[in-house]
């Protein structure tokens, strides 16, 4: 079930986390089952001081985190998910002092499991930077007017 | 490993502006890299649980498997990731965290690297990587 107004209170409560913070990354918003956010560029997170391009743990941390956005946006009513696995293919070095985008897509949601697909680029999808692939383990529905 | 090998690995961690951004170190013991990584609140990533973030966790995994390889391989550049594979066990908690990495592979041009990280007990690690790394042709010898 989407309720996109649900589903983007619990993003922005997301975006929040202290190491979301710190990276400075973005919320840019859902669709059904899709979440997307922006790394913007800069120079204290660089991974290869030889290039200037990001470091790829930066890039990881995007894609986690855009995968959990994308699961709320799959259905908000689940209280927590963890990551189980991560995979992510890196295609091409990102291009120094160049924001990075990042779009998940939650497919498939059992009662325990997620599975997502995400990608990591500067312009067009189809011209990744990084693309990933996890699996995510589901915590029960919020209590009735908890929090989540 | 004689000084000079400490004294390049610490070269290379601050050479990276990124390592500095997480706060990771390493110690170096013969051989034997372990990499550091002190708890701090900007890495929490659930505030509920509380945990670190699980990217944080991954990315201090990803450049343990670099340092490992500017030890093995320091006459090259820094190699590429060409993908990495991270499995969580556990939440990694508000303490630090410690990672070593296993090269398993050292082609001419592909590493292969296992990474595993734990927080108290090494026998309970809160998560694994495994990755392939693209290297740079060596530079000329002599």
């Amino acid at each position: 079930m989407f309720d996109l107004k649900a589903a983007t209170a619990l993003a922005e409560r997301m975006m929040r986390t202290p190491q979301v913070v710190a990276l400075g990354f973005e919320f840019l918003g859902l669709e059904p089952s899709v979440a997307k956010v922006k790394a913007p560029y800069r120079a204290d997170l660089v991974g290869d001081p030889a290039t200037g391009v990001i470091a790829g743990g930066v890039v990881t941390t995007l894609l986690d985190h855009t995968c959990g956005l994308a699961i709320k946006a799959a259905d908000s009513a689940y209280a927590a998910s963890a990551t189980l696995d991560l995979r992510i293919d890196y295609m091409r070095p990102a291009q120094p002092r160049r924001d990075i985008l990042a779009r998940a897509h939650c497919y498939k949601l059992t009662h325990t499991i997620a599975f997502l697909r995400a990608v990591a680029y500067e312009v067009d999808p189809d011209d990744p930077v990084a693309t990933a692939q996890g699996v995510f383990v589901l915590s029960g529905a919020p209590p009735a007017g908890g929090s989540a | 490993m004689s000084e000079g090998a400490a004294g390049r690995l610490q070269a290379v961690l601050d050479a990276i502006p990124y390592v500095r951004f997480l706060g990771m170190g390493a110690e170096l013991a013969g051989d034997e890299m372990t990499a550091i990584l002190p708890f701090k609140p900007s890495l929490v990533g659930n505030p509920m649980v509380p945990a670190l973030h699980g990217g944080a966790v991954g990315a201090f995994m990803e450049m343990t498997a670099l340092a490992q390889l500017s030890i093995v391989e320091p006459a090259r550049r820094q190699p590429k990731t060409i993908d990495v594979t991270i499995e969580y066990l556990r939440p990694a908690r508000e303490v630090t965290t410690y990672a070593r990495a296993d090269v398993r592979k050292l082609g001419r041009r592909i590493a292969n690297v296992h990474v595993e990280a734990w927080q108290e007990a090494r026998a309970s690690p809160v998560a694994f990587l495994r990755g392939h790394f693209l290297l740079s042709l060596p530079l000329q010898a002599d």
